[in-house]
């Protein structure tokens, strides 16, 4: 079956899914560029699904920001979420622009 | 585009003209209940804090009640006090009236002789204060005199796709006509913190956005938390949203475009117009109250998976961009943004809409959670929620 995900940016490796993804659907990612993508695993609706492997440590991109690290190796078409990904500490210091 | 509100002698008009009853600490909260069940046109808080606490706790609880008299929605305040509590009525109605010629009366459950004594008093007050305010005639203001508050809770993946996005378009449009608005929910910046202090007018207040969320993280790190243990929720996680960076970087899209002219601390009065945001927990009811608290007449709220939350003093608008959601929990649901998903509106189109609903609620269209009674707050403590 043919399901629908929306891709904020370019860089993006992620996409979110507009409904629920069964194993072996073909989900088509639009918004900046259109990806086809074969689903891996089922995923939930407005969940995100990977539109390339994302290694383990690798930064997990939406919104063209990185959104957290892969915590173990995640596969093309397989579902990233709060289990697979974690948020990394921010750098606050490097991001002032005035300096003291 | 103008607006039909009720002048208030300083500051901006209000678009409703609520007596509003008030509790200096949780003691005098009950009473107040009753007193406003007993008078149309009465509204009351209920109240948590105000005895046994530190002092930042104090001075914040402090803040928020003195704000909420301020509110432009606010024709007259009657405030029941116990007597032992940290800042009794007495002391409360003076500091109120050093800054507001509206009416302010008070009482102490513990002086008149228990709460039956005291509730009759405060009828009799607050009836009175009703009738006059039944007197008063509105007026056209321009739409530049609003403060519009900006929430999100109960997000999902669509909340940073569509539904904010929308927000941020009707925050754009009503900044470029003249009016102010405020995006809060600092713990929500962090992970697009960056991006949000793009949008700063000056480079101090780049800086100041980064402090903040620099600050909360140390803040909390001090008392052994990790902001990460509470951000995102278990509903977040159900609806898509992986880590707080993910949730932070949909968030900020409501703030809109426009660049920010302020910073605010929680419960803190702006004194510029235009974009402002201000550093409050993620924790929605604390996070709208600190609005309220700051002058805010209205307040627009996103959710994704769907939330029944209102304000006594300030009518809250829900808007959701999950069809679901909307469907499903429709009574509690003002405006639809799911077509913005399914392609049949633009994000330009939909916050275009919104500026018409905002517009209808100032006028006095009331809310759903307005028209159900709903009054929900919650006052910050030394040890932020997150």
């Amino acid at each position: 079956m043919e399901r629908k995900a929306v891709l904020l940016d370019l860089k993006d490796n992620v996409a979110t899914c507009t409904g629920e993804v069964r194993t072996g659907d073909t989900v088509v990612a639009v918004g900046e560029q259109k990806v086809e993508v074969k689903a891996a695993e089922d995923i939930p609706i407005w969940h995100k699904i990977a539109l390339r492997p994302i290694g383990k440590g690798e930064a997990v991109i939406k919104y063209g920001e990185i959104i957290g690290e892969a915590d173990r190796d995640i596969e093309q078409g397989g579902w990233v979420s709060h289990e697979n990904i974690h948020s990394v500490p921010r750098d606050y210091a490097s991001e002032y622009v005035l300096k003291d | 585009m103008e607006f039909y509100g009720y002048r208030r002698k300083e500051g901006r008009p209000g678009i409703r003209n609520h007596v509003l009853i008030l509790p200096t600490c949780a003691c005098g909260s009950e009473s107040c209940r009753i007193v406003a069940s007993q008078v149309r046109g009465a509204v009351n808080i209920v109240f948590n804090t105000g005895c046994s606490d530190v002092a930042a706790n104090t001075a914040m609880s402090q803040k928020v009640l003195t704000g909420f008299a301020l509110n432009p929605n606010v024709y007259g305040v009657v405030i029941i006090g116990l007597g032992c509590e940290t800042v009794p009525h007495a002391k409360l109605r003076e500091k109120i009236q050093a800054l507001t010629s509206k009416p302010v009366v008070s009482f102490g459950i513990q002086e008149e002789g228990g709460t039956l004594k005291t509730i009759e008093k405060a009828v009799r007050a607050a009836r009175e204060m009703a009738a006059e305010a039944g007197m008063q005639q509105k007026e056209r203001f321009d739409i530049s005199e609003l403060l519009m508050g900006i929430e999100c809770g109960g997000s999902d993946a669509t909340s940073g796709i569509a539904s904010n996005p929308a927000v941020g378009n009707l925050s754009d449009r009503l900044v470029d006509l003249g009016a102010s608005t405020i995006m809060s929910e600092s713990i929500e910046w962090i992970g697009g913190e960056h991006v949000l202090a793009r949008r700063a007018a000056t480079p101090e207040i780049h800086d100041q956005i980064i402090r903040v969320c620099e600050a909360y993280e140390k803040h909390l790190l001090a008392a052994g938390q990790d902001c990460r243990a509470g951000q995102p929720t278990p509903g977040n996680k159900a609806g898509g949203l992986s880590t707080i960076d993910e949730k932070s970087l949909g968030c900020i899209r409501k703030g809109g475009t426009r660049p920010i002219v302020e910073v605010l601390e929680q419960a803190e009065r702006p004194t510029k117009q235009g974009a402002i945001v201000m550093d409050t927990a993620g924790y929605d009811i604390s996070s709208v109250t600190s609005m309220v608290a700051a002058g805010c007449q209205v307040v627009i709220f996103t959710t994704g998976r769907g939330t029944p939350t209102g304000n006594a003093i300030v009518p809250v608008c829900k808007v959701t961009a999950n069809a679901h959601t909307y469907s499903w929990m429709e009574d509690n649901m003002d405006a639809d943004l799911s077509p913005i998903l399914s392609g049949e509106k633009t994000i330009a189109e939909a916050g275009e809409m919104l500026l018409g609903k905002i517009h209808d609620i100032a006028d006095g269209r009331l809310t759903k959670a307005e028209a159900y009674g709903f009054s929900d707050i919650a006052v910050d403590h030394v040890c932020r929620f997150v």
